[in-house]
């Protein structure tokens, strides 16, 4: 049975291949995002209150790590292979180590319809995963240039919606607990799909927009969107066997690490790496990876992390 | 009615860019400024606001005839290369004179 919240989307996606007039208001778009960030952050907050912070340590290190590895590993690839400017390679290399807090959204949407349980400090990964990539996307469209305004850099990083929503529910779920949380939870929680469905209709239009542009870059571009969140589903699954996580957390890992940044990364990649082409990361991460990982790629990486699961135990 | 002439210079950019203009526009010393959020086409095609990323702003700015050229040769200097921008000048007439 196909998701609802799927459908959704490519409603969304039909509507905006076939010009139709429907158009989500900036500000709709821009509320719906934050309860989805809001929900994400407070669900997580609750349950970092149940464990020990020093015992999640070593797994946001990890996932630190993991999104240096994954820039590096794309960035030779763009500049190589696919013949892009230094400074665009370096770009679009930032969109695919960074996450996507609506990927992240619709697998655990995906993992809850099917009562799969996974590790609840995820939300936390998530942030932690956001930020790396920009940095090392910096440095190789730069160098360690004295030029690179820091402190600016770090604002916007820093600073950005995603990430002061996203520690702003963990702390308010940490400190408020779940008797806490329990007057606001009908519309953080119970609402939360109606929310992402929404959410997915306009991801969809914005979707289809950049299939045009798509066009004009050609097949490598489109291998790469496809290609790339493979390969990093697989370093997901592989530390999420390493860490010991669950098989939901697993997948949940492959996806976070499968995904690629449309809203943080874009932003401070603007400012400061401004001669790169946003058209060419935009149209790679929205116009491919995001509808792939919605439609295949998260069944695909739940299959790899169960996989993992089942080899291990022989 | 006692009129002054002044400059009315208009920018219209990526709203990626709005934190960064802000700051140069007090540095080059602009009294006050007006932004609201834009979207058409251009040379760089849509921008249509649909998202974040796509959005234009628009940023007026009263001030007199030298402050508006520092303004419009830095931003050209600056920002023409990399970024969607247009930006143009236009006279106008004010009625209090102090506050640009």
């Amino acid at each position: 049975m196909i998701d609802p919240i799927i459908l959704f989307f490519l409603l969304g996606a039909v509507a905006g291949l076939l010009r139709s007039e429907l158009r989500l208001p900036a500000a709709v778009y821009e509320f719906v995002s934050i309860i989805l960030l809001l929900a994400i952050g407070l669900k997580g907050g609750v349950e970092l209150a149940k464990q020990p912070f020093a015992s999640l340590l070593p797994h946001m290190l990890a996932v630190v790590a993991m999104g240096f590895l994954l820039t590096l590993v794309a960035f030779p690839v763009l500049r190589y292979l696919g013949r892009f400017t230094r400074a665009d390679a370096a770009s679009i290399a930032a969109h695919y180590g960074s996450v996507s807090v609506g990927t992240f959204a619709v697998v655990v949407a995906y993992l809850g319809s099917r009562q799969i349980a996974f590790e609840e400090h995820m939300p936390l990964l998530l942030v932690m995963l956001e930020v790396p990539a920009i940095l090392v996307g910096i440095v190789l469209a730069r160098g360690l240039s004295r030029k690179t305004r820091w402190r600016s850099v770090a604002h916007e990083v820093f600073l950005g919606k995603g990430i002061v929503l996203l520690l702003g529910g963990l702390l308010i779920g940490w400190v408020a607990g779940p008797e806490g949380l329990k007057p606001i939870e009908p519309l953080f929680f119970d609402l939360f799909k109606g929310f992402l469905a929404v959410f997915l209709l306009e991801m969809g239009l914005i979707t289809a927009k950049q299939l045009g542009s798509l066009r004009l870059y050609g097949p490598f571009l489109i291998a790469f969107g496809i290609g790339m969140p493979l390969f990093s589903a697989l370093v997901g699954v592989g530390l999420g066997w390493i860490l010991g996580l669950s098989v939901g957390g697993t997948a949940v890992l492959a996806t976070l690490a499968a995904s690629a940044s449309y809203i943080a990364v874009p932003a401070a990649m603007r400012i400061s790496v401004p001669e790169a082409n946003p058209t060419l990361s935009l149209s790679a991460a929205l116009g491919i990876t995001f509808p792939f990982n919605v439609l295949l790629g998260i069944p695909i990486y739940y299959a790899l992390a169960e996989w993992a699961h089942t080899f291990e135990r022989g | 009615m006692h009129s002054h002439t002044r400059k009315l210079l208009t920018v219209i950019t990526e709203s990626a860019l709005e934190g960064t203009l802000v700051r140069d526009l007090d540095r080059l010393n602009a009294h006050g400024y007006t932004i609201t959020d834009a979207r058409g086409k251009g040379s760089r095609g849509v921008r249509d606001a649909g998202w974040e990323a796509s959005g234009n702003i628009r940023i007026e700015i009263v001030c007199d005839s030298e402050t508006a050229t520092a303004i419009a040769s830095y931003f050209r200097e600056h920002y023409y290369d990399d970024y969607a921008m247009i930006l143009f000048i236009s006279d106008i007439d004010v009625l209090r004179s102090e506050k640009f």
